[in-house]
């Protein structure tokens, strides 16, 4: 079983959430994905300002295996991309909860949070797959 | 039913990625696929290819079956251990399989196959066989080896007899020769220098450790594809298959038309498509702005549409390359588009070979 950290969130497209607390969230992708996805060769990230909404495809990690859609697990406006990925898309893969994070977004409604999955939801959905 | 190499415990002490790859439970990767592919361009890695089905063709007439089971002509090989690389057509000039054939004496050839498509492979070759007096001897026995990249050979060097060093000393490329346990073959699928050897299932894990210790990095099937990508050679069931004539899958090289009385399968056909000039034909892509090229994607062109056969991300390159079937009269240089992901990219028409020891050829 790969490693799910307990203080994020997840979607069940296996985005993971980081809330800030200062209204804003961290999204990546999670070990499991980038487990599934295998080396990383591309990621294309959303527009600093462009406006989002919960389901919308904003990004895409690009694997020697394949292109795979990053869905925006809550609905707000991106604040901030990581601009080392262009560079170093292998964050993704070495370091998925941290320094492979993907983009930023400040929150319309902090209450799509307790929409999104815990720690163990999540586990339990992988589980299905 | 899944099969299992004999190398399979192996792998999995190496922490390898274990996937079903034609009912064959293979190593995907041991972690990173991009660090295998670079320990093979850079230094020396070694694959697993015990799932490939050898087969033995011995008697009288071996010489005169492959003659006629292959567009290669088997009669080319005259020195013991030259190994040719060909294709075994249908009646309708469709590739049911590439391989490559060892000559060991006209009585005695060794043929290596894909394991996709063994079973069909030694159907046919039984039917075909009916008016020939020879034998086919599968070999599951063995097995085999791939260690590529330009430190491969000194490093397979350490683990070989003085007998065994002697005898692949200054070995061009496509030779291969049995000494002792091993039989070694101076070809591969990755562009790079290197050995494929055939090993005795008893010797075989102790062969692959020794390896290891010796600093070969070991290397899973994305690795092998990527790597075979970037030298452009063919994969069976993408790049061609039954419906694909050789003439649209890069390998008009591997028919032998002289003499002209040799009655191999599917010459007829072949003739007739040569005549026309009508034949799809399969070059190289390449494309630099990001993004991967896939499989199947279309290929756009003012001569009508083509499709990409294989197309990966090329390590060694930074970019993209792929594979892809097209007009005949697309050439290389031009610019033609790839439909991806709903939009439409221009890419170069290369010649299908990207990458040759380490470096750019296109």
């Amino acid at each position: 079983m790969s490693n799910i950290p307990s203080e994020l969130k997840y979607a069940t497209s296996h985005e993971w959430v980081r809330n800030e607390g200062d209204g804003t969230v961290t999204i990546g992708i999670t070990e499991h994905a980038q487990d599934l996805l295998g080396d990383m060769v591309f990621v294309e990230l959303p527009d600093v300002g462009d406006e989002v909404s919960t389901g919308d495809d904003v990004a895409v990690a690009e694997s020697v295996k394949a292109a795979s859609d990053i869905y925006a697990p809550v609905s707000g406006e991106v604040i901030e991309v990581n601009e080392e990925l262009e560079d170093s898309p292998e964050l993704v893969n070495s370091d998925a909860f941290g320094d492979g994070w993907l983009f930023k977004i400040k929150l319309d409604d902090a209450c799509e949070l307790d929409d999104l999955l815990d720690a163990e939801g999540y586990a339990n959905s992988i589980d299905e797959d | 039913m899944t099969n299992k190499t004999v190398l399979h415990a192996k792998h999995l002490a190496s922490g390898a990625k274990m996937v079903d790859f034609h009912g064959w439970e293979m190593p995907i990767n041991y972690g990173s696929q991009i660090e295998e592919h670079n320990a093979v361009r850079q230094n020396a890695g070694m694959f697993d290819v015990s799932h490939m089905t050898i087969v033995d063709v011995q008697g009288v007439d071996a010489k005169a079956f492959l003659r006629r089971l292959v567009i290669n002509d088997v009669a080319k090989l005259a020195v013991a251990g030259k190994a040719l690389y060909t294709g075994m057509l249908n009646h309708e000039g469709g590739v049911i399989d590439d391989l490559i054939i060892y000559f060991f004496s006209e009585n005695n050839y060794r043929l290596v196959v894909n394991s996709a498509t063994r079973e069909k492979d030694l159907a046919w070759m039984a039917k075909q066989s009916e008016d020939f007096d020879i034998t086919i001897i599968e070999r599951p026995e063995f097995g085999m080896l791939a260690v590529q990249g330009p430190e491969a050979k000194t490093k397979v060097a350490n683990l070989l007899t003085p007998e065994q060093i002697t005898a692949v000393e200054g070995m061009k490329p496509f030779y291969g020769v049995q000494v002792g346990d091993l039989f070694i073959a101076t070809t591969g699928y990755t562009g790079e220098e290197g050995y494929e050897i055939i090993v005795p299932d008893s010797v075989a894990e102790d062969f692959w450790q020794k390896l290891l210790d010796t600093g070969v990095v070991p290397c899973g099937l994305g690795a092998r594809d990527t790597l075979r990508l970037e030298a452009g050679m063919n994969l069976y069931g993408l790049d061609m298959d039954e419906t694909v004539s050789p003439l649209a899958a890069n390998m008009a090289w591997t028919i032998s038309w002289e003499p002209e009385d040799r009655n191999f399968i599917g010459r007829e056909v072949l003739t007739a498509q040569k005549a026309a000039g009508d034949q799809p034909k399969l070059v190289g892509l390449v494309m630099e702005a990001k993004g991967v090229l896939r499989s199947h994607q279309k290929v756009v062109t003012e001569f009508g549409d083509g499709e990409i056969t294989s197309g990966t991300f090329s390590p060694t390159l930074g970019h993209s390359v792929a594979l892809a079937r097209v007009p005949r009269s697309v050439k290389v240089g031009d610019t033609v588009e790839v439909e991806m992901r709903k939009k439409l990219v221009k890419v170069q028409v290369s010649k299908p070979s990207f990458v040759r020891n380490g470096k750019k050829v296109f």
